[in-house]
């Protein structure tokens, strides 16, 4: 990476280790993601990826038996800290999931229905700031004729740019995206691919894929994970061309994976 | 090798033969009763079917009349046991799926919500009687003691099971990632589920309200001691009422022409409002698959 000017660490992890139901799934994973750049997490199934991914926004804290210790210092606040708003966390971390689930609801409420948890917009003000971020996920032009109509008509692509336009309407500072094309065809992989690249000017965007084409595509740095380690971290022309360790190279020429 | 292969696959076609045979018999032999059952209750129910059905009041013997009373008996009943049981069954529902899934103490619960939903209806019926109406008689210095509100809350105690359960099913049934989508917008729980996941479920609750209501439209025995009957017109909670099963129930054991003929006109009644409300809520279930 060439870049000029100094890049600020939007996500900073500390000592991370996670444990499920007592087994340990993460060991002392420390990295710093920064901020408005594309970060992508590869490793083979099982090395723990979505599993860190899910520590950036507690979502695992919905599942009882499941622990992380150490820090995440998100802006240098530590939102492991029991005393941490989880609500006011995933409004500025969102997430977007390997499968496109939306809400049964249409699709401008879709978009509209966090929103009005989190903020008291007025009428004109709500249609504007879902135009926004229906523009935003590259969905506006496919569907403004039917913003009525319901989400589940739309196409597995269109669900998910969907699910990314409601996450980027809450104006997060970070997105989490777990898997985002692993049950679309080609097409719409391309185009969430692309998506994602438009994404950085505004966001701090984590990727977890398990396609290494993908990193190597759209991310300005990756993470090698294996067996709940963090093997290697650095910008992706570099881990690509030229890894440091002899496991990313094993995985990202195929001998293992 | 050939030979004993073939005789191999003979044997199993001879075989699959019989099978078939006993499970068509065994099909047709089921289905003749109920069609023997609905063609009887058509053809005898059809007979004393007409407007006097719905507009007059149970007569005495030898004279004409309806089951307009019983009618009114049986919606008020039904009525009272939903406004009571449904939200107590969906909130109990709720709880079991969303909130106590894997807890020992909604383990508990849900065990004992299935024992209640195959308890025997007459036993509910008794413990409305010793748990309500002795106590309000004595309170009431007898004043009140069968009433339309008792039979309403016995039937409520048939409902809530069946709404618990299917409240229960249908929302286990909501992807864990729905959930997940939701919580991650920072939407609380409570929210998630009463917005997202009990809407995502809706068909499907409803129509285990729809089919608690058929349930209890049946339901004769638990009404004999709780709401008892009447002859006339009464829309008095705390006076005794009629009802279609108890009429159809005492019309039928007298030895009256004409009261054998309005105990089948409520029975074929009672039949079609069941079918009605089975076909409803398969076309609600049919439509939310397309939608």
């Amino acid at each position: 990476m060439n870049t000029v000017a100094p890049m600020r660490t939007k996500i900073q992890v500390r000592d991370l280790e996670f444990f499920y139901n007592g087994n340990r799934a993460l060991k002392s994973i420390n990295m710093d993601i920064p901020e408005k750049q594309v970060t992508a997490i590869i490793g083979p199934s099982g090395c723990g990826k979505s599993t860190l991914l899910r520590v950036f926004n507690r979502i695992y804290a919905m599942y009882p038996k499941l622990e992380a210790r150490g820090e995440v210092l998100l802006n240098g606040e530590n939102i492991l800290a029991p005393n941490y708003s989880m609500n006011r966390l995933r409004s500025h971390v969102g997430m977007v999931f390997q499968k496109p689930v939306p809400f049964p609801m249409s699709i401008y409420d879709n978009i509209a229905y966090a929103v009005r948890h989190h903020e008291r917009l007025g009428k004109r003000d709500m249609e504007a700031r879902v135009e926004q971020a229906l523009r935003g996920a590259a969905l506006w032009e496919e569907v403004k004729d039917k913003l009525k109509q319901s989400a589940q008509g739309l196409s597995g692509g269109q669900q998910q740019r969907l699910c990314i336009a409601r996450t980027i309407a809450l104006k997060p500072e970070v997105l989490l995206l777990d898997e985002p094309t692993s049950a679309l065809d080609p097409i719409s992989t391309g185009r969430i691919e692309q998506l994602i690249t438009e994404l950085k000017e505004h966001f701090t965007v984590v990727i977890v894929t398990h396609n290494m084409q993908q990193a190597a595509r759209c991310s300005d740095f990756t993470a090698f994970m294996f067996m709940g380690e963090l093997i290697e971290h650095g910008d992706t022309d570099t881990l690509f061309t030229k890894p440091g360790k002899t496991q990313t190279e094993d995985y990202i020429t195929g001998r293992f994976g | 090798m050939s030979s004993p292969n073939e005789n191999l696959y003979r044997m199993r076609a001879f075989k699959n033969g019989i099978a078939m045979v006993f499970a068509c018999a065994a099909t047709g032999f089921g289905l003749l009763w109920l069609v023997w059952i609905l063609i009887t209750t058509v053809v005898n129910g059809a007979a004393a079917l007409g407007p006097a059905l719905f507009t007059e009041m149970t007569p005495p013997p030898g004279t004409p009349g309806g089951l307009a009373n019983a009618f009114y008996g049986s919606l008020l009943m039904s009525a009272l046991a939903l406004l009571v049981g449904t939200p107590i069954g969906l909130m109990a529902g709720v709880w079991l799926a969303e909130f106590a899934r894997h807890t020992r103490l909604g383990m508990v619960v849900r065990f004992i919500n299935d024992i209640l939903l195959s308890a025997p209806s007459i036993v509910l019926g008794l413990f409305i009687y010793t748990a309500f109406i002795l106590p309000v008689s004595a309170l009431t210095n007898h004043q009140v003691g069968f009433s339309a509100l008792a039979g309403g809350l016995t039937l409520a105690l048939l409902v809530i099971p069946v709404v618990v359960r299917t409240t229960d099913e249908m929302l286990q049934l909501q992807p864990g990632t729905l959930r997940e989508a939701a919580l991650a917008l920072g939407v609380p729980q409570w929210k998630m589920t009463l917005q997202i996941v009990l809407r995502a479920a809706r068909a499907g609750v409803v129509t285990g309200i729809l089919l608690a209501l058929a349930r209890i439209t049946g339901e004769t025995a638990p009404l004999l001691f709780t709401a008892f009957g009447n002859q006339f017109w009464s829309s008095d909670l705390l006076k005794p009422i009629a009802s279609v099963p108890v009429v159809v129930f005492q019309y039928a054991m007298s030895p009256f022409e004409d009261w054998h003929a309005l105990a089948w006109a409520g029975a074929l009644v009672l039949t079609l409002f069941v079918l009605t409300l089975s076909l409803l809520s398969r076309l609600i279930l049919l439509r939310d698959r397309s939608y």
